[in-house]
C-alpha cells in the first residue's frame, strides 16, 4: 500500500509540492485537530445558550459538527472525493473509539467496585451467615462449585471434541458423513446457551423426576456446558490438524508407522500448542455462561461437596442472584456480586491471555 | 503392499518382535482408533438428536394442551400458550433487531478500520482488545448495564422523549383519564433500548472479528489495481474490499443476529419485561424475550410451568436454528461461487 502511495500521480497532485499548490492544494496536516476542537467549541456554545448542557450531548454534537465542518473544508479545498474520503477515516476512527468507550467503562466499573470485596475472606467464606448482621460472606461455594461444573465439562467435552476432530480430518475427510457431522457441529455451535441448560434439564428430569435431588445438580449443569464446549473444540482442533504438513504424515507412513501411532507421535504433537490454545479458549468461553447454570445446577448458599445430588452455587449465578436481593444484607450482597464479576473477568481475561500466549509462543511461522 | 513391507520389518525388529505379530497389533490399534474417532463424531449427532427430542418431549404437552392452574399463571390470564408464546417471540426478534442496527454499522465500520485504515500496531493489540470485549461473561455485561449504563442514560431518554416524541418510538407520553398527556419513562432507563444497547455491545466483537476476516482476505491485487488507477483509499474499499466481502458481511451478521436472539442474562437483569407487543423503546411497558423471561421465571416456576418454558425454549431454539442454517448457507454458497482461492 505505500508502495501505490509514492506513486508519480500521487506525488504530483499531492505533498511533495505543498508551497506553490494552489489549485492541487491539501488541507494542512494537522487542520483536522483544529477542526475538532472548532465542532466541540461550537457544540458546546450551542447547547449552553440553548440551557441543555451535557459533556455527553457536547461530545456527540461536536463529532457531528465535525463531520460536517471536516467535509466542508475538504470539499472547498480538494474536492468531493477526497472530502468522502476523509469523512469515511473519521467515521470509522470513531466508530472504533466509540467501541472502546464501554469497554474501558466497564473494566473500571467493574475493578473500582470489585476491588474492595476481593479478599481473603472472599474465598473461605459462604453465603451461609447471610441472615446475621454483620457476618462476613464469600464466594467459597460459588467457586468450588464453578470449579466442580467447569471441570466436569472440560473432561467430558476435551475426549469427545478431540476425537471428534481427529475423525473429521484423518478418518472421515472428504466423506459425506464428515460434511454431515461438521453441518452439525454449526449447528451445536449456534444452540443458544439457555437452550442447552434447558436440554440438561429435560434430560435429568425425565430420568430421576422433576423434583428429585439428583435433577438439578453441578453435574447437569456440567453436562450444559458440555454442549456448549464440544463445537468449540472441535472447530478449534479441526483447524489445528488441517494446518499439519501432509508431508510429515507421508513420512511417517512411509516408515511403517501405522496410522494411530503416526496420528499419536506426529500430528498431535505437532498441532498440540493450537489444541491447548482451542481448549483453554473453550473453558474460558463456559466458564462465564450464567443462564444455563441457573436452569440446571440452580442455587445453594453454602459449599455443596458432591456435584451430584443437590442444587449448587455457581460463580456466575452468584453475581446473578446477589444482585437481585432486596433487604437488610443488600449491600453486602452487591458489593459480593460485584466482587464475583472481577472474579469472573479476572478469570476469563487470564484464560484469554494464557491461550493467546501459548498460540503466539508455539504457532507455526508464516508468512505475517 | 511391498513397497512398505521392509520398513514395518526395521520397526518389528526394533522392538523385537515377530513380524506377523507386529502387524496385527498395528490393524488392532488403528481400528480401535478409528473407531473412538467415528464413536465421538457419530457422539455429536447423538448429542443434538437428545437436544431436540428431550427438549420436544417436554414441549409437546404444554403446546398442545389446553392451559391450567398448575401452569404459569401468565399463561392462563393470556388464555393459551401461542397468545403468550408469540409475544415473547416478538420480544426476542425485536430486541434482536434493535441491537443488529445498532451493531453492524459499528462492527464494520472498527472491522474496516482494524483491517485498512489504522497502523498495523495499532490494529493487532487494539484487535486483541475488541476480542476480549467478546470475553466479557453476559452476567457482567448484565451488571454493567443495569447499575451503570441505565443510569447514566436515563437524562438522554427523559431528553430524547421530551423533544423527540414525534418520532413514534421515542415517544412515552401517555394520556391520563382527564386527558391530561403524562410521561411514562421507565424506571432508572432500564427500558429497551439500553437492553438493545448491550445486546450490541455484545454482539459487535463477533461480527467485527468476522468481517475483519473477511476484509483481510480481499486479494491485495485488486486494492493495488484500485489504488493505481487513482482511487482513494475509500473509493478503494468501495470498489475492491466490499464487494468481496459482502457475502461474509451478511453472514457475520447472521451469526451475530444468532447470538443476539439467544442472548439470556443481560436482558433477564436490564429489562422488566411483560408478555405484550409494542415497539415503544422509553415507557415501562416492555416486551420481554424468550430467553429472558425463561431465566428469570424458571427457578421459581413448578411442574407443568416449567414445560411451559421448556416449550418457548423450543422455540428460541428453532428461531436461532433458521437464523443459523441462512448465515451458513450463505457461507457455502461463497464458497462455491467465489473465485479466490
Amino acid at each position: 500500500m505505500t508502495n501505490t502511495e509514492s506513486t508519480p500521480r500521487h506525488a504530483a497532485g499531492g505533498s511533495k509540492r505543498p508551497a506553490d499548490s494552489i489549485t492541487g492544494g491539501q488541507l494542512p496536516k494537522h487542520s483536522w485537530l483544529l477542526i475538532l476542537a472548532l465542532g466541540w467549541g461550537i457544540a458546546a456554545g450551542i447547547l449552553s445558550v440553548t440551557d441543555v448542557f451535557s459533556i455527553g450531548g457536547t461530545a456527540v454534537l461536536g463529532m457531528v459538527l465535525f463531520f460536517v465542518l471536516h467535509y466542508v473544508a475538504s470539499f472547498a479545498v480538494e474536492g468531493r472525493r477526497r472530502a468522502a474520503d476523509r469523512l469515511s477515516r473519521s467515521v470509522v476512527t470513531t466508530f472504533f473509539l466509540v467501541a472502546l468507550l464501554p469497554l474501558g467503562s466497564l473494566v473500571w466499573e467493574v475493578v473500582s467496585r470489585g476491588v474492595a470485596r476481593l479478599d481473603v475472606a472472599f474465598f473461605t467464606e459462604t453465603e451461609a451467615k447471610t441472615h446475621i448482621a454483620g457476618a462476613q460472606l464469600g464466594a467459597a461455594h460459588a467457586l468450588m462449585g464453578t470449579l466442580q461444573s467447569t471441570a466436569i465439562a472440560f473432561l467430558i467435552s476435551v475426549p469427545i471434541g478431540l476425537f471428534t476432530a481427529i475423525y473429521l480430518v484423518e478418518y472421515g475427510a472428504r466423506t459425506k458423513l464428515a460434511a454431515g457431522i461438521r453441518f452439525l457441529v454449526d449447528v451445536m455451535t449456534g444452540i443458544p446457551s439457555i437452550v442447552a441448560g434447558l436440554f440438561a434439564y429435560s434430560l435429568f428430569s425425565m430420568i430421576f423426576g422433576p423434583g428429585s435431588a439428583y435433577t438439578r445438580t453441578a453435574f447437569a449443569g456440567a453436562i450444559a456446558l458440555t454442549v456448549l464446549m464440544i463445537p468449540t473444540v472441535v472447530r478449534s482442533t479441526e483447524e489445528m490438524l488441517k494446518l499439519v504438513p501432509n508431508e510429515l504424515r507421508e513420512a511417517s507412513y512411509a516408515l511403517g508407522v501405522p496410522k494411530w501411532r503416526t496420528i499419536v507421535k506426529v500430528v498431535l504433537p505437532t498441532s498440540l500448542a493450537g489444541i491447548v490454545t482451542g481448549v483453554i479458549l473453550g473453558i474460558a468461553r463456559i466458564i462465564g455462561e450464567t443462564a444455563p447454570l441457573l436452569v440446571t445446577a440452580g442455587y445453594f448458599q453454602l459449599t455443596n461437596p458432591n456435584p451430584f445430588s443437590g442444587t449448587t452455587a455457581t460463580l456466575p449465578v452468584m453475581v446473578y442472584q446477589s444482585l437481585r436481593t432486596i433487604g437488610p444484607t443488600a449491600e453486602q450482597l452487591h458489593a459480593l456480586g460485584w466482587a464475583g464479576a472481577l472474579t469472573l473477568i479476572i478469570i476469563v481475561m487470564g484464560l484469554n491471555l494464557i491461550g493467546r500466549l501459548i498460540a503466539w509462543k508455539f504457532a507455526p511461522k508464516t508468512g505475517r | 503392499m511391498s513397497t512398505q513391507t521392509p520398513p514395518a520389518e526395521q520397526v518389528g525388529t526394533e522392538s523385537d518382535d515377530s513380524h506377523s505379530l507386529v502387524r496385527s497389533k498395528a490393524r488392532y490399534g488403528d481400528a480401535l482408533f478409528s473407531g473412538i474417532s467415528s464413536g465421538s463424531a457419530l457422539m455429536i449427532f447423538v448429542i443434538l438428536a437428545a437436544v431436540a427430542t428431550f427438549l420436544t418431549s417436554q414441549a409437546l404437552p404444554a403446546m398442545t394442551s389446553e392451559p391450567d392452574h398448575t401452569g404459569l399463571s401468565e399463561v392462563s390470564a393470556l388464555g393459551g400458550f401461542w397468545q403468550w408464546a408469540l409475544p415473547l417471540a416478538f420480544g426476542t426478534v425485536w430486541s434482536a433487531v434493535l441491537a443488529m442496527l445498532m451493531a453492524v454499522p459499528l462492527a464494520v465500520g472498527i472491522a474496516l478500520y482494524l483491517s485498512h485504515y489504522a497502523p498495523r500496531r495499532v490494529a493487532r493489540i487494539f484487535g486483541y482488545l475488541i476480542d476480549l470485549l467478546a470475553a466479557v461473561p453476559s452476567v457482567v455485561f448484565g451488571l454493567w448495564g443495569l447499575m451503570v449504563l441505565a443510569p447514566t442514560l436515563h437524562p438522554f431518554y427523559k431528553w430524547l422523549n421530551e423533544t423527540m416524541s414525534w418520532f413514534p418510538l421515542f415517544n412515552a407520553w401517555q394520556a391520563r383519564e382527564d386527558g391530561e398527556l403524562r410521561p411514562v419513562l421507565a424506571v432508572g432507563g432500564q427500558n429497551m433500548l439500553t437492553a438493545a444497547m448491550v445486546l450490541a455491545l455484545m454482539i459487535t466483537p463477533i461480527i467485527t472479528a468476522l468481517s475483519r476476516e473477511v476484509f483481510l482476505q480481499t486479494p491485495l491485487l485488486h486494492e493495488e489495481a484500485s489504488l493505481a488507477l487513482g482511487a482513494t483509499r475509500w473509493e478503494m474499499v468501495k470498489q475492491a474490499v466490499l464487494p468481496f466481502s459482502r457475502p461474509g458481511i451478511i453472514s457475520a451478521c447472521m451469526l451475530g443476529l444468532g447470538r443476539a436472539l439467544g442472548e439470556t442474562m443481560a436482558v433477564a437483569m436490564i429489562l422488566p419485561g411483560k408478555v405484550l407487543v409494542t415497539f415503544k423503546l422509553l415507557t415501562y411497558n416492555n416486551p420481554n424475550t424468550i430467553a429472558a423471561y425463561i431465566a428469570q421465571n424458571f427457578p421459581e416456576s413448578e411442574g407443568f410451568g416449567k414445560m411451559q418454558l421448556i416449550a418457548a425454549g423450543l422455540i428460541l431454539f428453532i428461531i436461532t436454528l433458521v437464523v443459523n442454517m441462512i448465515a451458513r448457507g450463505i457461507i457455502a454458497s461463497r464458497r462455491e461461487f467465489s473465485g479466490a482461492n
